[in-house]
């Protein structure tokens, strides 16, 4: 049918030019995107500062994190750029290693909600039936619960650690990719492509691995970006009111919550860690959004 | 629509005992003991003590008894009682309730307030400077966690004015303004993210409302621009925006319990978290229960009101 209305509208020639033209290269795309949506190119610029930052933390920090060498509650100065705490810690060097705990959190729950999420979703939409059934259920129950108030209780449950608040993270994404990774799938189990590869006799975990998820990428990759902003901010939440990270270790969340007892006396306690956490959940949102316009229109708000 | 109704009221009570498995499921599966995690360390309580705690709490029956016993409980009113203060729950919930409840409906409505007009304005005005500062201002929103800003707003008063918030919680039946006063900035801090997204929502909406055939119909027989956009556009813009809202009272939930704590106001959340600190599982339990059922009838609303905002959804 396709073919019928091609050739009728269109001449051989310019058939063969379409056929032919080789597909784009990384770099062509690269630079479609950068020309198309600069405000994710911006967000991929921050990140980047945050991921150099937390990776080169030893270098960049002038001191160490936890060491309580300087005068307590010292504002901003050539020494402490940012000031020091109240245990007489170097805030710059707190907020230079807290970003190593932001993206090490955001990163292993939004992996771990990614993994239960995607197979759960994936076995859904591939097998339906009962399957299908009773996991969509429990999906929509998850979803009925605020999030923030799940994590909460969970991670309060299992006990106040930065490892807790992970899994607590995850569990809450977890859904979500669940619903989303489902959806796709249902859109692409009626494809052509997908009932060829059975007919050509490819076994499920073929047809799922090779036919499935690369086709159900593009939405995954939007829902990882902006699920790193919002952990990122749970994290930060949660060590906020004492159920995430634990002192000593630099958490900008945290660092929040302990300065806040002292902010009339040393506003920079409080004022810089929040900027951090701006800083990073603003570089999340804005590559979210800019590859939700790039690579799935239907998504977009 | 009234069927529609009935039909998804009655779905709330399985989603409600679904809901009330898992958190039962969750404390319970939680790894150490309920009691040693009660006494703690304490080496005076002898193991007959800590079994005797046990009987008193019904923990020694089987777990399928428990829970029949708890959600029988609940079904009859009897939320059951605080393991730390040993009053009956149901008093010290409804006590907390309004609190949160006006803490959430005061932000939501000066969220509303700030974000449709400046929303559909950056719609209308494409492209021009209120245009790009409400969409510059919509990605700040979202990124300022609402911890932060409270801790800020508090900070600034406190500098700049000399002003700290009460101590106490006011109730509006004491004093209305004060109790107005004080629960400014906290709904104002819970506020900003959800203008953030009520905003950009509502432009996106109002954007492609706009481009539709029977808005360009209505331009061609000489429709006046207000009319355009207030009798014709405007209502259909809505609809997206509102389920964003529906969506976004869970997040007003859970920041409730962030913004109580700072501020001090005896919410809901705020005894969430008394309950997680002391743990004590009841409390967690029925108030974790609580704050969902909350959610969800919420969300039954707004699922309601889309079929009177638009004729067009019907539901049978």
């Amino acid at each position: 049918m396709t073919q019928a209305s091609a050739s009728s509208s269109t001449s051989p020639a310019t058939i063969n030019q379409v056929i032919l033209r080789p597909p784009p290269t990384l770099v062509q795309r690269v630079g479609y995107f950068v020309r198309h949506h600069p405000i994710g190119v911006v967000g991929i610029v921050i990140i980047a500062l945050v991921v150099i930052t937390a990776v080169f933390a030893p270098q960049i920090a002038p001191y160490e994190p936890t060491s309580q060498t300087f005068k307590r509650l010292a504002p901003p100065s050539a020494i402490n750029w940012l000031g020091t705490d109240d245990l007489g810690r170097d805030v710059f060097s707190r907020i230079v290693y807290g970003s190593r705990i932001s993206l090490l959190v955001g990163l292993i729950a939004v992996t771990l909600a990614l993994s239960v999420g995607v197979t759960l979703g994936v076995l859904s939409g591939y097998i339906g039936g009962k399957f299908d059934n009773g996991t969509m259920r429990v999906v929509d129950l998850m979803f009925a619960f605020p999030g923030l108030v799940l994590a909460i209780v969970i991670a309060g449950l299992l006990g106040p650690s930065i490892t807790n608040a992970m899994i607590a993270i995850g569990i809450i994404y977890a859904p979500t990719f669940a619903r989303v990774a489902r959806g796709s799938v249902l859109t692409v189990q009626n494809e052509l492509y997908l009932e060829a590869a059975r007919l050509t006799g490819g076994g499920h975990v073929h047809i799922v691995s090779r036919h499935v998820l690369p086709n159900i990428l593009a939405p995954l990759v939007v829902l990882v970006t902006l699920s790193m902003s919002t952990a990122i901010l749970t994290e930060a939440a949660l060590s906020f009111l004492g159920l995430g990270t634990q002192p000593p270790t630099p958490s900008w969340g945290k660092m929040l919550s302990e300065g806040r007892r002292f902010m009339e006396i040393a506003w920079w306690t409080t004022v810089f860690p929040g900027i951090a956490i701006v800083i990073a959940v603003l570089g999340f949102n804005l590559l979210g959004d800019g590859l939700r316009d790039a690579l799935d229109p239907r998504l977009r708000e | 629509m009234g069927k529609y109704i009935l039909r998804r009221v009655a779905l709330l009570i399985p989603t409600l005992i679904g809901m009330s498995i898992i958190i039962f499921a969750m404390v319970r599966l939680m790894p150490g003991d309920i009691v040693d995690s009660l006494v703690g360390l304490d080496p005076t309580v002898t193991p007959e003590a800590k079994a005797e705690l046990r009987r008193a709490y019904g923990l020694d029956e089987p777990v399928p008894v428990q829970y029949a016993r708890w959600i029988g409980g609940i079904a009859q009113g009897d939320l059951g009682r605080s393991y730390r203060t040993r009053q009956p729950i149901t008093q010290e919930i409804f006590g907390a309730l309004p609190i949160t409840i006006e803490l959430a409906v005061y932000a939501l409505l000066m969220s509303v307030v700030v974000a449709i007009p400046l929303g559909v304005l950056s719609a209308i005005r494409r492209n021009s400077w209120v245009d790009f500062s409400a969409r510059i201002g919509g990605l700040l929103g979202l990124a300022f966690p609402n911890f932060w800003l409270a801790t800020m707003f508090l900070l600034i008063t406190s500098l700049a004015f000399h002003w700290v918030p009460p101590v106490f919680y006011i109730p509006p039946t004491q004093d209305l303004a004060g109790n107005l006063v004080q629960f400014f900035l906290p709904a104002l801090a819970l506020a900003v993210a959800l203008m953030a997204i009520e905003m950009r929502m509502a432009r996106t909406s109002m954007l492609e409302v706009l481009r539709q055939d029977y808005i360009r119909s209505a331009r061609a027989k000489g429709v006046r621009d207000r009319a355009i956009y207030f009798k014709h556009a405007l209502k259909n813009a809505f609809i997206p925006v509102i389920t964003v809202i529906g969506i976004q009272l869970g997040v007003l939930l859970g920041g409730s319990v962030i913004i109580e704590q700072i501020f001090g106001l005896p919410g809901v959340g705020w005894y969430l978290l008394q309950g997680i600190q002391a743990r004590d599982y009841p409390v967690v339990q029925v108030t974790a229960l609580f704050l969902a059922t909350v959610f969800v009838v919420m969300n039954l609303f707004v699922d309601i009101t889309y079929g009177f905002l638009d004729p067009r959804i019907k539901y049978d």
